[in-house]
């Protein structure tokens, strides 16, 4: 019993703000998903399954999951290749490395919000006047539309490089841990084994960093599926967001708090199946490793 | 070879640069030399007066933001180490039967990012009246199950020799974690709490969400306001950013070696 009032003095204020901060939010929400929710968050009218079955039929929210399948594609595998590529540079040198580090990783001192304003009215503003199409200049060719155009849709490539620069130092740094984690021994082995370099990045060094490389793929998805602040910054405009390239939060947030008016049940119900969703690519990912 | 790295990582680093000079000069030129036809790399001529012009334009409340957003950085950092630290502790280090229980409830919460759930997390906040409210920003983000995961971590691995000689001494659970647990981890406490005042400084979505009044303003909404709305001059977004990142700038070359710590610590161990 003594230790039972010493254990709840020290995670007690924790435990209930996880309840009422965590807990009880889904809880209403699982609740809301079944109530006709419009403008209110105590609601009269239920509907059963009818919210889920919205959602679920619902062109923009499946479009939206469509959208953050794209995003996915490029971006992780992009991610962990250059990270990879950096931490393996880096870690290779001796004559200025904390210097190189530093500079990878100084992106992630700068906000969404900040890099998408150098993105959006600086590198690839659409006028003759931004960087990229200054650079196109040139080559004698035309300006591109770099936000706003949908065929081809260049505003993958202004919200995918964007997002590399901010994310690539600290997935750099991890790799850099877990490749100075790998004993020196393994690779001089290697070297009287007769491995060359590339041998020896293929045996040694990927089988080595398996934990880190699975770790960093499940940080970049579940980064990729919250994305948000980009898209919202980048392609939003006073007059609106347009319907194309919008991932599941932008869909929820313009769902449930747009100014169309605020809908609570539809809203509710696509929180709970994208928490859904990532919770089973978690535990997949979980017994992936275990294995 | 050794030539060729070093070419590969002085343009990657260029590169990397080249997003913060453009928010600098953007941010210190007339608003002519951004959107000139024929833009060049360096400016013609720096304007130092645009920093006068941006701090006096009534239209944009930057010191009002600042200062809401280092009080939410601030309070968010200090709320989320002691509650985590403590939870962590706990958690690691007290024997008691529902223990596991606890565990459980606080790990489950791992696999749902908060900002999937913003949606029931407003519903909550508002009916507790605090939209546009300090409550309302800072307290939600101070439960983060994976900084008390990651505290328990750390101190199953803190020396148990320390510990006992205090117990030895006549320290309680309490007195132990003050006096022997916490003034010898400062480097991780200092570790978690760089990544939790960077965090927070650039956290958007939440504060977009929450903040709704002009004098609730988190920086980064208040910069994301006028992006969308392009609705002041360009120079003075761009000054305006530059000033908001200011204050990282400097947290990263003081603190660079807690960061990395930080990052490595929570990356892999998540």
């Amino acid at each position: 019993m003594r230790h039972g009032r010493a254990f709840w003095l020290f995670v007690g204020p924790f435990a209930a703000g996880l309840l009422v901060f965590v807990y009880v939010p889904i809880g209403w929400s699982l609740l809301l998903s079944f109530f006709d929710a419009r403008n209110t968050v105590t609601p009269t009218e239920f509907v059963g399954l009818r919210n889920y079955a919205d959602m679920l039929t619902d062109g923009p929210f499946l479009s939206s999951l469509g959208t953050f399948s794209v995003f996915a594609a490029f971006i992780v595998p992009l991610t962990f290749v250059l990270a990879l590529a950096l931490a393996l540079l880096v870690n290779q040198i001796s004559f200025m490395q904390a210097f190189f580090r530093s500079v990878f990783f100084l992106p992630t001192a700068c906000s969404y919000v900040v890099a998408s304003l150098v993105w959006k009215l600086s590198i690839f503003n659409g006028l003759r006047s931004g960087v990229a199409n200054t650079v196109l200049g040139w080559f004698g060719a035309d300006p591109v539309a770099w936000t706003v155009s949908t065929s081809p849709p260049w505003y993958w490539l202004v919200l995918v490089t964007l997002r590399l620069w901010l994310q690539l130092g600290f997935y750099m740094i991890l790799f850099i841990a877990g490749l100075q984690r790998i004993p020196v021994v393994l690779y001089e082995a290697a070297a009287l084994d007769g491995a060359r370099s590339l041998q020896a990045f293929r045996f040694v060094t990927l089988p080595q960093l398996r934990t880190t490389s699975v770790a960093v793929l499940l940080l970049l998805l579940i980064g990729a599926y919250q994305a948000f602040d980009e898209f919202y910054n980048v392609l939003g405009t006073d007059r609106g967001y347009p319907p194309f390239a919008r991932p599941p939060l932008i869909y929820l947030y313009y769902t449930a708090l747009g100014s169309g008016g605020q809908d609570f049940g539809h809203g509710s119900a696509g929180a709970v199946i994208l928490t859904l969703l990532i919770v089973g690519v978690t535990l997949l990912q979980g017994r992936v490793v275990r294995r | 070879m050794k030539a060729l790295r070093y070419l590969a990582l002085s343009v990657a680093a260029a590169l990397f640069l080249l997003p913060f000079y453009l928010v600098v000069r953007n941010g210190l030129v007339s608003e002519a030399e951004i959107s000139a036809t024929s833009w060049t790399f360096l400016p013609s001529s720096v304007r130092w007066e645009n920093f006068a012009e941006l701090f006096s334009d009534p239209a944009v409340p930057l010191v009002r933001s600042m200062v809401n957003s280092l009080v939410v950085a601030v309070l968010q950092t200090l709320g989320q180490l002691l509650l985590c630290s403590l939870a962590g502790y706990g958690l690691a280090r007290i024997p008691y039967r529902y223990a596991n229980v606890v565990f459980y409830f606080v790990v489950a919460t791992l696999m749902i990012p908060a900002a999937v759930t913003f949606v029931p997390t407003f519903v909550v906040v508002s009916t507790l009246g605090w939209v546009s409210d300090l409550r309302g920003l800072v307290i939600p983000g101070l439960f983060s199950g994976f900084t008390a995961f990651l505290f328990r971590q750390y101190f199953l691995g803190f020396p148990r020799e320390l510990e006992e000689a205090a117990r030895i001494d006549g320290l309680g659970h309490w007195g132990t974690f003050w006096r022997v647990v916490v003034p010898n981890s400062r480097g991780f406490f200092a570790a978690l709490g760089v990544i939790a005042f960077v965090t927070s400084w650039n956290q958007f979505l939440w504060p977009l969400v929450i903040a709704q009044d002009q004098d609730s303003w988190t920086v980064q909404v208040a910069l994301s306001t006028f992006l969308t709305a392009q609705s002041i001059n360009v120079h003075e977004l761009f000054l305006a950013a530059a000033v908001s990142i200011t204050p990282l700038v400097v947290v990263f070359v003081v603190m660079q070696r807690w960061l990395v710590r930080g990052v490595a610590e929570s990356g892999i161990k998540g």
